[in-house]
């Protein structure tokens, strides 16, 4: 170490005789307490939710962001906690949380209109206590803005819900507590699961014959026919052939040189696969100064499904109930 | 068998005390009447030392220094003999109103709680004292000796059996509430006390003055035996103000409002309730006088004066004055009365207090009282409207619910599944190091492959776009500035309602996977892996859009509104 450090670290040791006790010495970090989230491979990757801390789940649109908070609102409100949800642009929905299993009685919900509203309220909330989930959700919101909520609020909430057993979530666009998440997740989207059904659509003319000329369906049919009329029910000019065709499991087909759609009124959206990534940041020193790196842990995929699965999956108890009881 | 008699001397001073305590040890003087005919009914001890007396006009009692004169109040005398019955019903529920300033008790059986007779007599006035009087009791074997040593007798006084007599013979002629006529006959006769009065023969007595007479002569000795007659127990507790000056400001109406605040749960701690609902009525000040010009002849009309009326109800019954009143400031900082108030009228409506059992393995709750303070300044910030717990409504339009009041579980067996009581951190796991990787492993093979149900983020109000169709099929969809193209589509589901009504709704709804393209003059700025901020753009144009990602969205055709919308997406 240099003489300069040395030097230093003798002045702080000195300053601080008789106050703190070897305050260069590794002391062990206390036991976190942590509640799981209901997603079975994130509790895996992450041991749960830490209470008495802020974790941060940031992504961008579609990413399952909201999913994995609403699962976590569910597991907190199926043990008989109350949770609280500040949304700072009002888009949370009730019916999609319902089927997720959040019991909605214990939940409430702080509808905001914009950023300055929503740390308020979650500012109240936590002074508040008692809660054992407290969301801060600033999906919708800009990253610009978000990025210029100071750091001393970030600290203050934290520092709030220290020594209690409330969860602090923020959901976001991107990670702004910095050092004040005691857990980053970040989330990003994989791909979307479709449940189609035959009948499709085939477009006319010959297939791409390379990769590189692969277009989108949409694109296909811009470059083959004339754009028809963007009113709705207006008459197009395509011409399309429906073809019969065996089942097809996803997405658009290329088969012998011909391009099929699916059938839209035979598609259900069934769910999606996301990922997700714990973050660590690390200090490392950059010549004279400190500078914060992010460090990527481990990550984990999980899927999500519709909530009609749900029905499907019941509807399909019944029935074997019934037909053993046939028996 | 015995009873106690509660009389509070100077009521109608007392009344003006209860509610202002610093002027317990000032010359106090009540005034009354409509000017120019003000005179001076009521003074206490001090006043009456510096040598006001009753019957003195407003304009002389203002000559001397040093003197509080205050405006007589029916509305105060009210709540405070209501306060004074209070204090007997805390003790026994066979009281007698007698008269604005005396109850009479029935005491039997509260020896076994404090103690003998003169405890008992003792906790009785420490009970008026903590609802702003200062009370004479006195105890004895029947009603009329009670009331009467009561009146005539400061402090606590016990009359044993048998004593009656004896302990009232000094007691003045007027404790006997004689009629007029009656007590100036004697006067003339030279009857200045009870003894005296005790002393005369009855029959002879009788045939001066009747059964007036008859009946002084048996309160005198103390041989009256008679019933109680029960007053009946109201079950809500009413505080009324009028001011001689009208309050404007918020922070003056407060103290008020705490002072009142304070008398009522002070009441409702006498009875072991508290408040499940308070109302507020003030009588608001007009703010200008009508004139009305006929002809030559100028008529002033006076604005009657307004009413404001605001409500609390409690999620729990609660008798804390200091978190009620920061409630009720809160309301009227939301919602103020908007003119000057002359008159407070306090209303509260009694119940059970909550008794909570805390459980070893039940989740905390947030408290309720701290929860309702914690909900009405979040209500100051965003709204009272928007702030609750979400309802689903029983309706076939899309995205509809309601907002209720929340009410988290006060006893904790509500939010408890049927048949179990789940310990909160049965499945929690203390991580034991700081990396955060603890024993997460175990999770049961039934959660192992359980999926999460997909969520739904809404976006209000809906985003309006433009839809390219290809043979009925939306092929691509524009909006906040941006162009996706649809890999997949799932519709059109085609929903409606209320169409007797003139909210009906006409809808088409479809699940799009979008896949963006960032805008073209975005483009061209575009640094691969680098947001870039797309101008005019809100919600999430700008990673999103920008980066090229796509996403499942629900987009709908409202065939009312003749036009498309962006409802939201799946994340």
């Amino acid at each position: 170490m240099s003489a300069r450090a040395n030097a230093l670290r003798l002045q702080v040791e000195t300053a601080l005789a008789g106050r703190v006790a070897s305050p260069f010495e590794y002391r062990d970090r206390r036991v976190v307490e942590t509640a799981p989230v209901g997603v079975p491979e994130i509790d895996r990757l992450t041991g749960g939710l830490p209470r008495g801390g802020l974790t941060e789940i940031c992504g961008p649109p579609a990413s399952g962001r909201t999913s994995l908070l609403v699962a976590a609102m569910a597991a907190r409100t199926e043990a008989a906690e109350v949770c609280a949800l500040v949304d700072a642009r009002d888009a949370f929905d009730p019916q999609s949380a319902a089927e997720a299993g959040v019991r909605l009685g214990q939940l409430l919900w702080v509808r905001c209109r914009g950023v300055d509203q929503a740390l308020r309220a979650a500012d109240l909330l936590i002074q508040g206590g008692g809660f054992g989930l407290i969301a801060l959700d600033l999906g919708d919101t800009p990253a610009r803005v978000a990025r210029a909520i100071p750091l001393p609020v970030w600290f203050r909430m934290r520092r709030a819900v220290e020594h209690t057993p409330t969860i602090l979530v923020a959901l976001e666009l991107e990670s702004n507590a910095k050092t004040c998440a005691s857990l980053v997740l970040r989330m990003g989207a994989r791909e979307a699961r479709w449940r189609q059904t035959s009948e499709v659509i085939e477009l006319e003319g010959k297939a791409p014959r390379s990769e590189n000329e692969r277009r989108s369906p949409s694109e296909e049919l811009e470059r083959r026919t004339p754009r028809s009329n963007t009113e709705h029910g207006a008459p197009e000019k395509a011409k399309s052939t429906v073809t019969s065709v065996a089942l097809i499991e996803s997405g658009t087909r290329e088969r012998d040189g011909r391009i099929f759609l699916p059938q839209a009124q035979g598609c259900l959206f069934e769910g999606a696969r996301n990922f997700v990534e714990m973050i660590r940041s690390r200090a490392k020193r950059e010549g004279d100064r400190l500078a914060w790196r992010e460090e990527k842990a481990e990550g984990a995929e999980f899927e999500t499904r519709a909530a009609w699965n749900n029905a499907r999956e019941i509807l399909g108890e019944r029935n074997a109930e019934g037909g053993a009881g046939k028996r | 068998m015995a009873f106690a008699s509660i009389f509070v001397p100077n009521f109608r001073v007392q009344a003006v005390v209860r509610v202002e305590p610093e002027l317990r040890g000032r010359a106090l003087a009540l005034v009354d009447g409509a000017p120019p005919l003000c005179n001076v009914v009521a003074v206490n001890e001090r006043a009456a030392r510096m040598g006001v007396e009753t019957g003195m006009t407003k304009t002389n009692a203002e000559q001397f220094a040093g003197l509080e004169i205050r405006a007589r109040s029916a509305a105060l005398e009210k709540s405070a003999h209501a306060a004074l019955l209070d204090a007997g019903w805390s003790v026994s529920p066979r009281i007698e109103d007698a008269g604005e300033d005396g109850i009479v008790i029935d005491i039997a059986g509260l020896g076994s709680l404090f103690g003998g007779e003169a405890e008992i007599g003792g906790e009785l006035e420490r009970r008026a004292f903590a609802c702003g009087l200062e009370a004479h009791v006195a105890i004895a074997g029947n009603i009329d000796a009670a009331s009467i040593a009561a009146r005539g007798c400061g402090g606590v006084t016990v009359i044993p059996r048998g004593e009656e007599a004896a302990r009232l013979s000094g007691l003045p002629m007027r404790v006997l509430g004689p009629a007029e006529e009656t007590a100036e006959t004697l006067r003339r006769w030279g009857m200045h006390t009870c003894g005296a009065l005790a002393a005369l023969p009855v029959g002879q007595l009788s045939e001066r003055l009747g059964q007036e007479g008859v009946r002084l002569h048996a309160l005198a000795r103390g041989a009256s035996v008679r019933s109680l007659t029960l007053a009946a127990a109201v079950d809500f507790f009413e505080e009324e103000m009028e001011l001689d000056d009208a309050v404007e400001e918020l922070d003056p109406l407060s103290f008020l409002l705490g002072r009142l605040l304070d008398q009522l749960c002070a009441r409702l701690g006498a009875r072991a309730l508290a408040a499940s609902l308070i109302r507020v009525r003030f009588e608001l000040q007009p703010h200008f006088e009508n004139a009305c010009d006929r002809r030559k002849e100028v008529v002033r009309q006076k604005n009657p004066p307004g009413e404001y009326e605001t409500e609390l109800r409690l999620p729990v019954p609660a008798r804390d004055a200091k978190m009620l009143l920061k409630l009720l400031r809160l309301r009227l900082q939301a919602h103020p009365p908007g003119a000057p108030v002359q008159k407070i009228v306090m209303r509260a409506e009694a119940a059970r207090p909550r008794a909570m059992q805390g459980g070893l393995f039940l989740p905390s709750f947030p408290d309720p009282e701290k929860l309702e303070l914690t909900i009405a300044r979040i209500a100051n910030v965003v709204g009272e409207a928007n702030v609750g717990s979400p309802e689903i409504v029983d309706s076939h339009r899309p995205g509809t619910f309601q907002m209720g009041k929340f009410r988290a579980a006060s006893d904790g067996a509500e939010g408890v599944r049927e048949g179990s009581v789940r310990r909160p951190d049965a499945r929690d796991e203390k991580n034991a190091s700081a990396n955060g990787a603890g024993d997460a492993g175990d999770v049961d093979g039934e959660d192992a492959h359980r999926k999460v149900t997909q969520s739904f983020r809404a976006f209000r109000p809906e985003i309006p776009a433009r839809m390219e169709l290809q043979g009925g099929r939306p092929m691509a969809v524009n909006f906040q500035g941006a162009r996706g193209e649809v890999r997949a589509a799932s519709g059109p589901w085609r929903t409606s309602g209320n169409w007797w009504r003139e909210d009906s709704w006409r809808q088409e709804e479809w699940d799009l996977e979008v896949k963006f393209r960032p805008p073209q003059h975005v483009q061209s700025r575009h640094v691969l892996g680098t947001p870039v901020r797309a101008e005019g753009s809100a919600i999430s144009a700008e990673t999103q859009i920008a980066c090229g990602k796509s996403g499942v969205y629900r987009v709908y055709y409202d065939a009312e509104k003749r036009g498309w919308f962006v409802r939201g997406v799946f994340d």
